[in-house]
């Protein structure tokens, strides 16, 4: 295989694994701040707190990587419901500025919290043995985690999307994210639908966080770290949109991996041009409408 | 003399002028380490090898005291660890400032040091020219190119690298430390192929692109620095994740990537991984048993001291030497001139302050990792004895002033 070919398939796969874990934590993200306008800066927490909730299951309950995950998933998108009620719906009528240091606030908090109960230091995750070392796929070998990871995301996205588009409750959705007042007006009841797509969100992104703790590393600065990244994702794709965030996380996962990769030097500056190429190019974000 | 004494570490009480022979003085000695964040691990060390000598030989000092005024410098960035300098210096009016577990904080300290003629006893940071940046700095625990510069040798001459690629966290002590290894291997006759830099010190990156661009180079060694700490875990994960091994490309660097405390964590993946140290919880000396023993009665049989807790250590019995020479009585010209050449029995070795240059000379061990039952042990395969820091020897670079 001629070495230009092999550097092509390097960069694409990586990145395609983290394009993944991208897009399985920012889509909850999208979808709610597309519904609700809410900007919900406190996002990453819930994958944070899902990559805590998959290692204290594991260890506590003794079961695998996969039910974990699950587990932590459900867990997670329940308790992020008691924050909405409590925390977020008071503030669904105040101004962007309150909402944003709400949100923040809860990050910050939710640091020091994790840092009380967990520790500092990164915590790893005890992989099953199926998905650890190298898997030949024909053309050459790559790690199975990552290939595994490919796998769930396209899956997750697919399932979404499917939802999304064929569902009666996607189209109450879409319609909710659309034109919230002539939703209501028809009958959907948007705040209902907000409190399932807020815990579902949260519950892929807990999801998210779980799977990320063996690329991504997890320690208690979490949702501080990975903040930016997540906010471009959902702004280059555009609100509320499935596929778009899904667009963007390719592309930002793929790019960024290819900065790293092919000039270290530069660092994180490629994916900063990038969104803010895309951004100038399309303000709305590459799928989001601009109505 | 008339002196009352309040309490076993009370503060003493004065009141005669009249110069006598011995008056007891408490020293007060400001501390900067990482006591929070992700680093917090490594001040943790720091300051349980201070304790410890403190503890064990704190009546050496005889009718003087210690105080240690403590300082969060949290991150690696300097700016915090200069502020809590400066405080240090002005309001608490210290005698000596120590500590200092990342290059830019020590950096950024060092003209304060100057400013303030307070001789600063650095514990950890290793970038080479560090000494220089201040005529008050002594260092007690090892500068990049005492690993990195053999470590190049070693690699062409014995593990039979001719080509290598290096990888290192954006830092000046991870320039430094590629550049020491640069210099080695291409004096020996290898060729560096490819320098990587990594992300930085303060948060873990996911070294995934960087590895695969080094396992698609191919190079024979892959000499990789990264700080103490966090960093080290997901350096031998990657390299095991990605098959590097099996590709036939060895995993090289300093005693960073095999520190103690992290060792056991790192599992069958760090297996024939060889490091250039200066120090491991397992060397079999009477000196270190000792040392490893009443570590781990102080603070827990399941705990272990590493290179940042025997630095510690020996930066305490420098301190110590420092209150005795001077009879409590800090004086900065002093207090270093006491240093020069100033030799100790370290738990790892035999240890001297370098007259010239103020920095540390001592012995530097290959270091190899090997199952030993069901865990992981530190095997010593060659030493290279005394070794004065090739930097500043060969009068490279910043090294040359």
């Amino acid at each position: 295989m001629s070495a230009f070919l092999n550097i092509v398939i390097s960069i694409v796969f990586d990145g395609l694994a983290y394009a993944m874990i991208l897009f399985i934590i920012s889509v909850g993200l999208s979808v709610t701040m597309g519904l609700m306008g809410f900007v919900n800066l406190a996002h990453g927490v819930f994958a944070m707190a899902g990559g805590y909730a998959t290692v204290a299951i594991m260890t506590q309950f003794g079961i695998g990587f996969i039910p974990a995950l699950l587990c932590a998933g459900v867990a997670i998108g329940i308790a992020s419901l008691v924050l909405e009620r409590t925390l977020y719906a008071p503030l669904y009528k105040a101004g962007e500025l309150d909402q944003l240091l709400l949100s923040i606030g809860l990050v910050f908090m939710a640091s020091g919290a994790f840092t009380y109960f967990f520790g500092p230091d990164p915590v790893s995750v005890q992989l099953p043995n199926y998905l650890r070392g190298q898997i030949d796929l024909g053309v050459r070998s790559f790690p199975t985690y990552r290939v595994f990871m490919i796998a769930v995301g396209i899956a997750m996205a697919l399932v979404l999307w499917l939802g999304l588009e064929r569902t009666l409750l996607g189209a109450q959705i879409r319609a909710a994210v659309d034109n919230r007042p002539m939703a209501e007006a028809v009958g959907i009841n948007v705040g209902l639908l907000f409190k399932l797509t807020f815990a579902l969100g949260s519950g892929i992104a807990a999801i998210g966080g779980g799977l990320a703790i063996d690329i991504l590393g997890l320690t208690p600065n979490f949702a501080i770290q990975y903040l930016v990244l997540f906010l471009i994702v959902v702004a280059v794709g555009g609100l509320g949109t499935i596929r778009g965030t899904f667009v963007a996380a390719l592309a930002l996962g793929i790019i960024d991996n290819a900065g790293k990769y092919l000039w270290p030097e530069g660092g994180a500056f490629f994916i900063y041009a990038v969104a803010i190429a895309i951004l100038l190019w399309r303000p709305a974000g590459i799928l989001g409408r601009t109505d | 003399m008339k002196f009352r004494t309040y309490g076993r570490a009370g503060a003493l009480l004065v009141l005669s002028s009249l110069p006598v022979v011995t008056l007891a003085a408490t020293v007060r000695v400001g501390v900067v380490l990482t006591y929070t964040g992700g680093a917090a691990q490594l001040g943790q060390q720091i300051d349980r090898g201070m304790h410890l000598y403190i503890k064990q030989h704190g009546s050496e000092l005889g009718e003087h005291n210690i105080e240690l005024i403590k300082r969060d410098s949290k991150r690696p960035g300097g700016d915090i660890a200069k502020t809590a300098v400066q405080e240090l210096i002005t309001r608490d009016q210290v005698d000596l400032l120590t500590g200092f577990v990342f290059s830019p904080n020590a950096m950024a300290s060092a003209p304060l040091a100057t400013q303030g003629k307070v001789p600063m006893i650095i514990m950890n940071a290793g970038t080479a020219w560090i000494p220089s940046l201040s005529p008050y700095i002594a260092r007690v625990s090892f500068t990049m190119w005492q690993f990195g510069h053999p470590m190049g040798g070693y690699a062409y001459d014995s593990l039979g690298c001719k080509s290598a690629a290096s990888g290192y966290t954006d830092y000046p002590p991870g320039k430094d430390s590629v550049a020491a290894f640069k210099h080695g291997f291409e004096r020996a006759g290898g060729k560096l192929v490819d320098s990587i830099p990594m992300g930085g010190p303060r948060e873990v990156p996911d070294f995934t692109p960087f590895f695969q661009r080094v396992k698609d180079a191919k190079p024979d060694c892959f000499y990789v620095f990264v700080p103490g700490g966090n960093h080290s875990t997901a350096v031998v994960k990657t390299f095991a994740g990605l098959g590097m091994k099996q590709a036939g490309i060895r995993l090289i660097g300093p005693g960073d990537i095999t520190q103690d405390t992290k060792l056991q964590s790192m599992g069958e993946d760090a297996v024939g991984l060889v490091t250039m140290h200066h120090y491991s919880a397992d060397y079999a000396t009477p000196e270190n048993k000792a040392f490893v023993q009443a570590w781990k009665a102080e603070y827990g049989a399941d705990t272990t001291p590493d290179f940042m807790g025997v630095a510690g250590w020996d930066g305490m019995a420098a301190i110590f030497h420092v209150i005795r020479s001077q009879n409590g009585e800090i004086d900065a010209d002093g207090a270093i001139q006491a240093l020069r050449g100033w030799k100790f029995n370290s738990p790892r070795g035999p240890i001297m302050i370098d007259p010239d240059t103020r920095d540390i000379v001592q012995d530097v061990n290959i270091h190899k990792v090997v199952k030993s039952g069901d865990r992981l042990a530190i095997q010593v395969i060659g030493t290279i004895p005394q070794v004065i820091d090739p930097c500043k020897a060969l009068r490279l670079g910043k090294c040359a002033n």
